[in-house]
Parts: structure tokens; C-alpha cells; sequence
């Protein structure tokens, strides 16, 4: 018997959730007495396999075939449920990225298992029942779920779990299932990503503005502050829904759910909707120039002044601290 | 070309989150329930698809009586009719089971959903029904368009997105981009109220999860106000280490 755990790839690297996924499923194989085997779908070099075992993965199942270069949810999710069948595994752990979310429903419905996702801790045991705490409510709550089924999915959230390293190596196996051609329902035609930026969901640092920021020709200061930090730009509903900035940017209840390392808030005013978004972020600050903005009850630091003086100073600032 | 969208009636987004029976029940006293923004989206796109007789909208919801509100809302944006599955959503399972089981009876080009319910976030019932019904499914599409018999989805990805083309029939899952939400009109609301709603018995489902119990998020320390940047990037340096 071993967790599976299901390790996403990006353009053949891995990236931290992965690792956090994979130190995931280490956590909970040493609460059961288990090992860790991890599958990779798609074209990852060895090299980059190995470091999985770093975090306590033992095994890595290596699905490398031509036609698995790209997502495809329902042929995916066959290789996964083969893998769990092939370790006898009771719980598989996949991220929940945005890929996640329309995979592991797919791989639950295939090993008739509940599934947990959008697990934010680990879960406990007890006999054949699982207990997990996941987010709901777009983060103005917590939920407790019971999954009774003999075998348990769990979809765990981005920064929610921390990367551990406990030493050790990986044995690599190809791995080659059976998948049917009809699995195939779903045509790639292009993929566009910036490579070259932090991505929101899994950034350790956000820079968010609102419309204090009064027109998307105003970013540029934002953007400096991103850069200096190494952190994702981020923004609020009002903005994206002018057009100032891309939807993909929009963190709140209806936009992307945050929880970084540090979450700053530039000329955003903090309605409930926003504040669901980024509830969990280690750390608040803002920045407005309404010392009565709602966002401040919620942070940990503030300034009250004018944005369009604060951020320069802030980006020089934080260059300062990085070059002594 | 038939259109069914799944809608979810959801506390809406000003809600404040509460619990009652020792955290185990969701305080739904004083709360003002919508359409799952999401499931609106959802709606508002196949309201625009079905558009000068080009095909028909059936929404369908998972609820008891309470929801016929939300339902008839959906009417009024442009649905032509709907159907109420009579039970307490339990789980997602539980959801996608009772409305596999009305669309496989149907047969419907194009299933919408919401990327996923503001209230339990699950974004599972696109994929759940993609693997019961064993059709294609996009759980966070951006954007949607349909020509003939193909549909063109754009697939949110971290940092970007992915182009797919799929054959009709498929389970897509909305997110912000699909389409603007539309505002019901005089003619609609009234008209609504006229419009066929089926109330059909669910189907018995193993319970596959269940919820415990619930808890807020804990309330933080009272903000530290700073006059300086300089003291700010100490303190995120030294006392938060976060920078």
C-alpha cells in the first residue's frame, strides 16, 4: 500500500506545489505506515523526477507516452485511477490547481472515493473514516468533512502546505496503462502562459490594487513593487470588471482565492467580497488614503496616505533592504 | 441546439458567515439567497447561445422549495424552463447524480455549470457529471464559443491560458470572461412567471462525504499604522519575516 500522489508538471519542470503536494502526501503516509508513490503524466526529464525524492517519495510511476504531452482531464484521470489501483492505494492527493479541479472529481468518480478538496491542513484517521478541514464559504469559513469511502481523493490547496525536505531518493518506473483512444475528448490547440511572471494562486508575495490606483496607466508603479518583491500583481473586482486589468488578476470571493506569505493592499477599500479572497494570507498590509477603508480591521500593517507617493518609496525602500 | 445550465442557489456575496447548533448548521437567518454568480455567467452565455431561436435553455437546481426564487430569476434572465430536483444538495456527488440522471433522459449539446458555488467551492459537479454522463469536460473555462458542432474554450491555466476544441456534447464550467451577467427586464420578470418549472423526485445516491462541523476564520490583532515606509519594511522584515 502507498499514497499516490500526483505531480504536476509545467512545460517538464516542477513546480513548489508539487513539492508541496509530494511533502503532502509524505506527512500523511507517515501517519498510516505508509510509503509515497508519486505519478508524473507527461514529458518530465528524469532528473527533475529525482528530486521528488528529497521529500519522502519512494516511487515515481512516469507516464511519459507521446500522446499524454497534454492535459486532457478524462485520459489523465484514467492514469490516475490505474496508478491507485496498481499501489492499492486508500488516499491520493493531487493539488488543487486549476488543472486539479477538473481532474480529481474525475479520478474520485473513477475509484468511487469522496473527495476533499480544497484541503487547507492534514487530515486525521480514524478506522475507514477520514477527517480534513477545507475552506468554504470563499474563505470566510471553515469546513470539517468526513469521507467514509474506502478509498479517499484529497485535492490540497496551493501555500497551504508547507515543502519539507527529509532526505532520500526516488526510484523511477516507467509507467504505461491502458488508455482508451476515446479518453482523448479534448483537443490542445495552444497554450499561452508568461513564463516569465510569478503566478497568482501559488505566489508567496501579492501586490494588489484597486481603483484608488484611478487608471490601468497607473500599473506601472505597481508592477516595480511586484518585481522588487519577486510577487504575483493582483487586483479587485472593480478594476478587472473595467477592463484595467485581466479577470485572470481578480482575487476575491468571485475571483482567484489567495493565501500568500504577504498580501498588500494599494487603494483598495476592502468590501467583504475581497477580503473572503485573501483571508488567509500570513500577512495584511495597506495602503489607502481613507483611514475608515474596511480593509485596515483585517490587516496586520498599514500607512494612510496617498498611494501614488507610497508605493515609489516602498519599491525603493525594499531595493535598499535587498542590496545591504 | 439544447442547453441545460446547472444553477446553485447560493448566500449572497455580502453575506456574513455564520453557525448555529454548536457550528453544525449554516445560520441562513437574515441571509438573502442569489444565483451562484458563477452558475449567472453560465446562464447569460447560454441565454446568448440559444438567442434568436438558434436553441433553448433548461435550467435545473438541486433543492427544496426555498430555491424556487432563485429559479424563477433565472427565467427571467432568458432560461425557457427549468426543473427543480426536490432535495437537500448534499454533496457534489449527491448534485451531479440527480442532474446526470435528467440529462442523460434529455440529451443536451452543451451542459453549463459555474466554475464553482460560492458556498462549498467544491468545482466538482462539471467533471463529476463529465465522468457520469462520459462526455468531455472544461472545469474553468474563460471563454466559450460554439460554431456548428465545435466548441472553442479557453482554459484558465496558472499564468495564462489553454485553447482547446472539443465536440458537442460537453460540460463546460464558467468563470468571469464567458459573458456578462445579464440584468432580467420588465418583460422577462413578467413572463417568467408563466414559464414551465418541473419539480422532479431525486434519485437515492450513496453518501460518499459530509460536513461535521464549521468554524470562522480566527479575527486578527488590531493593525499596526506606520507614518514611514522605512518602518514598514522593517517590521515585514524583522517581525513578520516575510520580506
Amino acid at each position: 500500500m502507498a499514497i499516490l500522489v500526483y505531480i504536476e508538471n509545467t512545460d517538464g519542470t516542477l513546480k513548489k506545489s508539487a513539492f508541496e503536494a509530494a511533502s503532502y502526501a509524505k506527512a500523511i503516509a507517515d501517519q498510516l505506515g505508509d510509503s509515497v508513490t508519486a505519478l508524473s503524466i507527461g514529458n518530465v526529464d528524469a532528473a527533475e523526477l529525482e528530486k521528488l525524492g528529497k521529500y519522502g517519495v519512494s516511487k515515481v510511476l512516469n507516464a511519459n507516452q507521446e500522446n499524454l504531452k497534454n492535459f486532457v482531464n478524462k485520459a489523465y484521470a484514467s492514469i490516475i485511477a490505474s496508478a491507485a489501483q496498481q499501489e492499492s492505494s486508500k488516499v491520493v492527493v493531487l493539488s488543487n490547481s486549476f488543472s486539479g479541479k477538473g481532474l480529481a472529481p474525475r479520478v474520485a468518480a473513477k475509484l468511487d472515493a469522496g473527495l476533499a478538496d480544497g484541503a487547507i491542513n492534514l487530515p486525521s484517521f480514524q478506522g475507514d473514516s477520514m477527517e480534513i478541514k477545507k475552506t468554504a464559504f470563499s474563505n470566510k469559513a471553515f469546513a470539517t468533512e468526513v469521507i467514509k469511502s474506502a478509498v479517499k481523493v484529497i485535492a490540497v490547496n496551493p501555500n497551504a502546505f508547507e515543502v519539507k525536505e527529509v532526505g532520500g531518493s526516488a526510484e523511477i518506473v516507467d509507467f504505461t496503462p491502458n488508455i482508451e483512444a476515446t479518453d482523448f475528448n479534448v483537443l490542445v490547440k495552444d497554450i499561452v502562459r508568461a513564463t516569465d511572471k510569478v503566478t497568482l494562486p501559488e505566489a508567496e508575495i501579492v501586490v494588489s490594487a484597486g481603483r484608488g490606483m484611478k487608471g490601468p496607466e497607473n500599473w506601472g508603479m505597481i508592477e516595480e513593487l511586484a518585481d522588487v518583491l519577486g510577487a504575483a500583481t493582483a487586483c479587485s473586482k472593480p478594476v478587472s470588471d473595467a477592463g484595467w486589468r485581466p479577470h485572470s488578476e481578480h482575487v476575491g470571493q468571485t475571483g482567484i482565492v489567495v493565501s500568500p506569505n504577504l498580501y498588500i493592499a494599494i487603494g483598495i477599500s476592502g468590501a467583504i467580497q475581497h477580503l473572503a479572497g485573501v483571508s488567509s494570507s500570513k500577512t495584511i498590509v495597506v495602503i489607502n488614503k481613507d483611514p475608515e477603508a474596511p480593509f485596515f480591521k483585517v490587516a496586520d500593517y498599514g500607512i494612510v496616505g496617498d498611494a501614488f507617493e507610497i508605493v515609489p518609496k516602498l519599491t525603493q525602500a525594499i531595493k535598499n533592504l535587498k542590496n545591504n | 441546439m439544447r442547453i441545460l445550465v446547472c444553477i446553485s442557489n447560493v448566500p449572497d456575496t455580502t453575506s456574513k458567515i455564520t453557525f448555529t447548533n454548536d457550528n453544525t448548521v449554516f445560520n441562513t437567518n437574515g441571509v438573502q439567497y442569489i444565483i451562484n454568480p458563477y452558475d449567472e455567467i453560465a446562464l447569460s452565455k447560454a441565454v446568448e447561445l440559444a438567442e434568436g431561436g438558434k436553441g433553448t435553455v433548461t435550467v435545473i437546481n438541486v433543492g427544496d422549495a426555498s430555491t424556487e426564487p432563485t429559479i424563477r430569476k433565472a427565467l427571467a434572465i432568458g432560461a425557457d424552463d427549468a426543473v427543480r430536483i426536490n432535495a437537500q444538495p448534499r454533496d457534489a456527488w449527491f448534485v451531479a447524480n440527480q442532474i446526470a440522471k435528467y440529462a442523460k433522459e434529455q440529451g443536451f449539446d452543451l451542459i453549463l455549470t459555474g466554475r464553482e458555488s460560492i458556498d462549498f467551492n467544491g468545482a466538482q459537479v462539471a467533471a463529476l457529471l463529465g465522468e457520469l454522463l462520459n462526455l468531455p469536460s472544461v472545469s474553468i473555462a474563460k471563454k466559450l464559443d460554439i460554431q456548428g458542432t465545435e466548441a472553442t474554450i479557453d482554459r484558465e491555466i496558472e499564468g495564462g491560458k489553454e485553447v482547446l476544441t472539443v465536440s458537442l456534447p460537453v460540460v463546460v464550467g464558467t468563470a468571469e470572461g464567458v459573458a456578462e451577467p445579464k440584468i432580467p427586464n420588465m418583460r422577462g420578470i413578467m413572463g417568467a412567471r408563466s414559464k414551465p418549472l418541473q419539480v422532479v423526485e431525486p434519485i437515492e445516491v450513496a453518501e460518499l462525504s459530509s460536513i461535521s462541523k464549521f468554524e470562522s476564520p480566527a479575527p486578527r490583532g488590531a493593525v499596526k499604522l506606520v507614518d514611514e515606509v522605512d518602518q514598514l519594511v522593517q517590521l515585514l522584515h524583522n517581525e513578520a519575516k516575510v520580506i
